[in-house]
């Protein structure tokens, strides 16, 4: 089965159909909503942050930096970058909080150096891997994205980025080009070697030191590892976890409900939207 | 598109960004709006000593608002909960919904269209 990302370029492919069936679909929703979370585990903000969606979507991501609640150092004020304009019009019309942009961010990242707090992206940065035209390679996509990337990032910032790469080769590619840009990087994977397999590149901009959380286990993290994370070793750590009952404990309890049942219906690495039939 | 954001944004043309003349980009034709949202002190506090200014004061100017504060507020004034409302009203609340942003260096219009700003650019101009 041909990946969505090898089909058509991004704002063809999440045309209005597509982001209409992406953003109703519960099991996506599910996904995104329990991907987004880890991340901003990851990002562990203590205080309400202006923090960049990269390749935001319908803001199923942003409006969970939304509604991130005080006890857990939200909520955060989100700008969303994506370039497809039906996405952007569906959260439009969700009327999510953050503030919106149609761009590509393989032309860079066009804010004033050491604007954010924080960075976050799900789903997004592997289509960097794919170069439209003749006149733009994906190396020089990826440079452009990380380099804008790093420098509108506050000195200690992070950026989380979970990605689906299609094999080794673009995963490197990906991690070399942060590295390239001057980030700290690490990789994280969660249940790694199955077909729920994702990966996090955590990203950091001089001093945003990961040690001391991640249980510790990122110390060092001015190469690339592969991290097993171990989420029952996470859920004792110093990590602001959700608490029992609020909404975000919810949200997290329906999903581990939603991923048993679904276990076997995920027939694909690929497994965070709808495909449709490739012609 | 919320005022804060506007701050922070510069022109995304190649080599513009190393221009002086490039930041901050010129509101055109302007439509605002005001969108509620609920205060959050701690959030302004966190965001307004890297708020620059001096472009806040050039766009309060050119969209019409009456003065604002000469100096940027810090220290003390920052506990001040009528400076901080203030602030949460012209940096969260005040949205531009239609307009252009213009760059003063190389002269290209980003559009606004019902509050998202297009900065796509033709491949030549990257
Ligand atoms: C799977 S969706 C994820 C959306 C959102 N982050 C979420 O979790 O629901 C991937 C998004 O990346 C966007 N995207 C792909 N390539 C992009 C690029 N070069 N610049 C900006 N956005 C891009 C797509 O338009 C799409 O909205
Ligand atoms: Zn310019």
């Amino acid at each position: 089965m041909s990946r969505p990302e090898d089909v058509l370029p991004p704002d063809l492919f999440y045309d209005d159909n597509e982001s209409r069936k992406y953003t109703t679909s519960s099991r996506i929703r599910n996904i995104q909503s329990d991907m987004t979370n880890r991340a901003l585990e990851l990002l562990d903000l203590r205080s309400p942050s202006l923090v960049l969606d990269i390749g935001c979507g319908s803001g199923l991501s942003g409006e969970i930096l939304s509604a991130v609640p005080p006890e857990h150092g939200g909520p955060h004020t989100w700008i969303g970058m994506d370039i497809s304009p039906s996405m952007l019009d569906i959260a439009l019309q969700r009327d999510v909080e953050g503030d919106l942009f149609l761009a590509d961010i393989g032309q860079g990242v066009p804010f004033r150096p050491g604007t954010f707090d924080a960075a976050i992206s799900i789903s997004a940065i592997q289509w960097l891997c794919n170069a439209e035209t003749s006149d733009v390679s994906p190396e020089g996509r990826l440079r452009r994205f990380f380099e804008g990337l790093y420098a509108s990032l506050r000195r200690g910032g992070r950026a989380v980025c979970q990605f689906y790469p299609k094999n080794d080769a673009q995963r490197n590619m990906i991690s070399g080009a942060a590295i390239k840009a001057g980030f700290g990087a690490g990789i994280l994977e969660d249940d790694p070697g199955t077909k729920n397999s994702k990966l996090y590149l955590v990203l950091t901009v001089g001093g945003g030191g990961l040690q001391g959380d991640i249980t510790g286990v990122v110390n060092g993290m001015d190469d690339v590892n592969i991290l097993d994370a171990r989420r029952k070793a996470m859920e004792h750590g110093k990590m602001q976890l959700p608490r029992k009952g609020d909404k975000a404990w919810i949200m997290r309890k329906k999903e581990q409900m939603e991923r048993k049942g679904k276990v076997v219906k995920q027939n694909s690495r690929y497994t965070g939207r709808k495909r449709r039939p490739a012609f | 598109m919320k005022l804060i954001t506007a701050n922070f944004l510069t022109c995304a043309v190649k080599g513009c960004k190393a221009s002086p003349a490039s930041f901050p980009l010129h509101f055109r034709d302007a439509e605002l709006e005001l969108q509620e949202l609920d205060f959050q002190p701690d959030f302004i506090r966190n965001i307004v000593p890297r708020i620059d200014w001096h472009a806040l004061q050039i766009m309060a100017n050119e969209l019409g608002f009456p003065k604002i504060l000469d100096k940027k507020p810090e220290g003390d004034e920052l506990k001040d909960e009528q400076i901080l409302k203030e602030l949460h009203r012209l940096l969260l609340e005040t949205h531009i919904n239609e307009g252009k942003l213009t760059c003063g260096n190389c002269g290209h219009e980003y559009l606004i269209k019902e509050g998202i700003a297009n900065f796509l650019l033709p491949s030549h101009l990257v």
